[in-house]
């Protein structure tokens, strides 16, 4: 069997937690524990991405470059990897973060539009990368079109396909259904990326692995976006416990986690309510903070704003919907009252 | 007055679009569809209301170059190098609706006649198009240090050219919200959504205007009057509420729901373009005229 490799996204996805006010010395602290704990890769960028950095997304109080930058410097063993969405950020992006040392790129798309990522994922081949298709909110398709645009995505070049739980939506017999599906239907790896919204994301990231999925996402202190991802430590032990070899020290990632990773979080990772409702309407897991926001301003429920959202089957990356849909929900609030 | 003639390349979802809007003009004549696959839908239908058709693409002017005066291209940026080339040296008005941006960018209530002269005329894109007016307005208030903006539209609307170059469309939309917005720095994002039935195309236009410079009631007064310059030439354009101010920053939401001639009403993104399009077009055909006597 492939070796299962372990990609920590608490640097990209844990940016959305942080509100992207990662700093430098902040990168270069984690990064240092995830590289002395040989974990293969590390994403680095703004959560939504190079080029995220934006009045939509929200602004980065520091330039991803330069944490790309940092990351590198501190990692001898861990490969740094960057996120890139089509439509957000460009090739021009890309290269810049090649330049910079980053080694493997991850081009995300939803997952019915895997056709953008075509110049991508052949440009980052080209520059010699190693390279996944990222396809995002896989609960929202069916099995035949996440097989369809997985193979889209195969036939780019990407060297490995994720189906990813944006939402945190998916249920164990649905992860088991589409991976494999994945897995007969691809010869490149597959991947799987989960959300904890529904306290789901260590048992469907199990189901993956015994479906065949050999790259998993986690992060550190469950810190990502949302309830947080597959909680790197903890799937750490739980896969030793199973005799699947990572290659990760436990004991060093439960050191960073606890001693450096949590005193920087805003609050600590639980499955509050919003994040619930995001895994139980099925919407984007960045939304999260932006809804909470939204609510305030309008004096309305935030769980509200997520449950319209998912009915209108909001994508990612589509935050603008967010104070639309509030201001929308304040006023029926206004006429019933 | 008799009409200018106008011809197409392309006959993808722009130009089918274009061959619905041309034929309702009262200043252009479309005689020319010029295609590459003589059996695509767009082609036959050309066919059938009588334009001359030409399945070699921009070549087939080269021996009939009477049969048109201005020519819309609604390829790809690539194809339009080529196609701006035979269009120049036969002396033929080149208006591109590709991202390929050679000539200058217009957006027609904002800068349409400073460049009626040009031979090349990029028309940037449909996100362009329908955000740049709004940027443009609040800089004649408030100078505008940051412009962005994001274009939602529906995956059905979204053609294969504009998915294989996604780049192109936030580069050239970037740059047009800075060269014809006037914006220090811009930025665009753009979001294809699948959702069924499809979506109405929208547009979110985030701006930080100087500081201290900030006039919510002009702003709202100058965004209000560009509006309806737009809806001039797209009637479905339209402020989804009033302009939101908070500190230095302005945002402004904008639907813009199609005419529903070639693809439905939900393709506003197509609409504005090929509209936009058309509007360059009159404005040159009532002053090609006086070019020509020369």
């Amino acid at each position: 069997m492939t070796q299962l490799k372990i990609t920590e996204v608490a640097l990209r996805d844990g940016s959305h937690a942080m509100s992207h006010q990662y700093t430098v010395e902040q990168v270069r602290n984690i990064t240092k524990g995830l590289n002395a704990a040989r974990v293969p890769y590390i994403e680095v960028a703004h959560g939504d991405g190079l080029g995220g950095s934006t009045i939509q997304y929200g602004l980065s109080k520091t330039d991803e470059l330069k944490l790309i930058e940092a990351a590198v410097e501190e990692a001898d063993f861990s490969k740094i990897a960057v996120l890139l969405l089509p439509g957000i950020g460009t090739i021009q992006d890309l290269k810049e973060a090649h330049r910079i040392g980053a080694k493997m790129v991850r081009v995300a798309t939803h997952v019915t539009e895997a056709d953008v990522a075509k110049q991508h994922l052949e440009t980052a081949k080209n520059l010699g990368m190693e390279t996944v298709g990222f396809l995002m909110m896989s609960h929202m398709a069916p099995v035949d079109k996440l097989v369809e645009q997985a193979k889209l995505m195969e036939s780019y070049g990407a060297d490995t396909v994720y189906a990813v739980d944006s939402a945190g939506a998916m249920l164990p017999y649905e992860v088991s259904e589409k991976i494999k599906a994945l897995r007969d239907a691809l010869t490149v790896n597959i991947g799987y990326h989960a959300h904890n919204n529904l306290g789901l994301a260590i048992g469907n990231t199990l189901a993956a692995i015994e479906h065949g999925a050999t790259r998993i996402d986690g992060s550190v202190r469950a810190l990502g976006a949302g309830a947080g991802n597959a909680q790197t430590e903890v799937l750490v032990a739980v896969l030793e416990k199973m005799e699947v070899e990572t290659g990760i020290d436990l004991y060093k990632m439960m050191d960073l986690a606890e001693e450096v990773v949590a005193p920087i979080m805003q609050t600590t990772q639980e499955i509050t309510k919003d994040s619930l409702t995001l895994g139980y309407a099925g919407v984007y897991s960045s939304f999260r903070l932006h809804a909470e926001r939204a609510a305030k301003k309008f004096n309305i429920d935030s769980r509200d704003i997520l449950i319209e959202l998912g009915k209108r089957e909001i994508v990612g990356g589509q935050e603008d919907m967010i104070v639309d849909v509030a201001a929308e929900l304040a006023q029926k609030n206004q006429v019933t009252v | 007055m008799s009409k200018v003639k106008v011809g197409i390349i392309g006959s993808g979802n722009i130009g089918s679009d274009l061959m619905v809007k041309l034929r309702k003009s009262e200043t252009l004549e479309l005689t020319t569809m010029m295609g590459i696959d003589a059996t695509s839908r767009g082609m036959q239908h050309a066919k059938e209301i009588g334009l001359t058709v030409f399945d070699n693409g921009v070549d087939g002017l080269l021996d009939n170059p009477e049969l048109v005066d201005i020519i819309f291209d609604a390829t790809s940026a690539k194809a339009h190098l080529h196609n701006a080339e035979i269009a120049k040296k036969l002396g033929k008005k080149m208006l591109d609706l590709t991202p390929a941006a050679i000539g200058p960018s217009v957006v027609p209530p904002v800068n349409i006649e400073e460049h009626l002269d040009a031979g090349n005329i990029n028309m940037i894109t449909c996100g362009g198009q329908a955000t740049i007016p709004i940027i443009h307005a609040i800089n004649e208030v408030a100078p505008v240090e940051y412009g962005e903006i994001v274009a939602t539209i529906s995956s059905k609307s979204a053609g294969p050219g504009t998915r294989a170059n996604i780049d192109e469309f936030t580069e050239t939309t970037a740059k047009g919200i800075e060269e014809v917005g006037g914006a220090k720095r811009g930025k665009a994002i753009i979001i294809l959504n699948p959702a069924e039935p499809p979506i109405m195309m929208r547009d979110t236009v985030y701006a930080i205007v100087e500081e201290g410079s900030m006039a919510e009631e002009k702003i709202t007064a100058s965004v209000r009057k560009m509006v309806a310059k737009v809806q001039e030439y797209v009637p479905g354009y339209k402020l989804r509420t009033e302009p939101i101010f908070d500190g230095n920053h302005v945002t402004v939401f904008i639907e813009v729901e199609g005419a529903g001639h070639y693809l439905p009403k939900y393709a506003g993104n197509l609409d504005i373009m090929t509209s936009a399009a058309v509007k360059v077009a009159e404005e040159l055909a009532t002053s090609l005229p006086k070019v020509a006597v020369n």
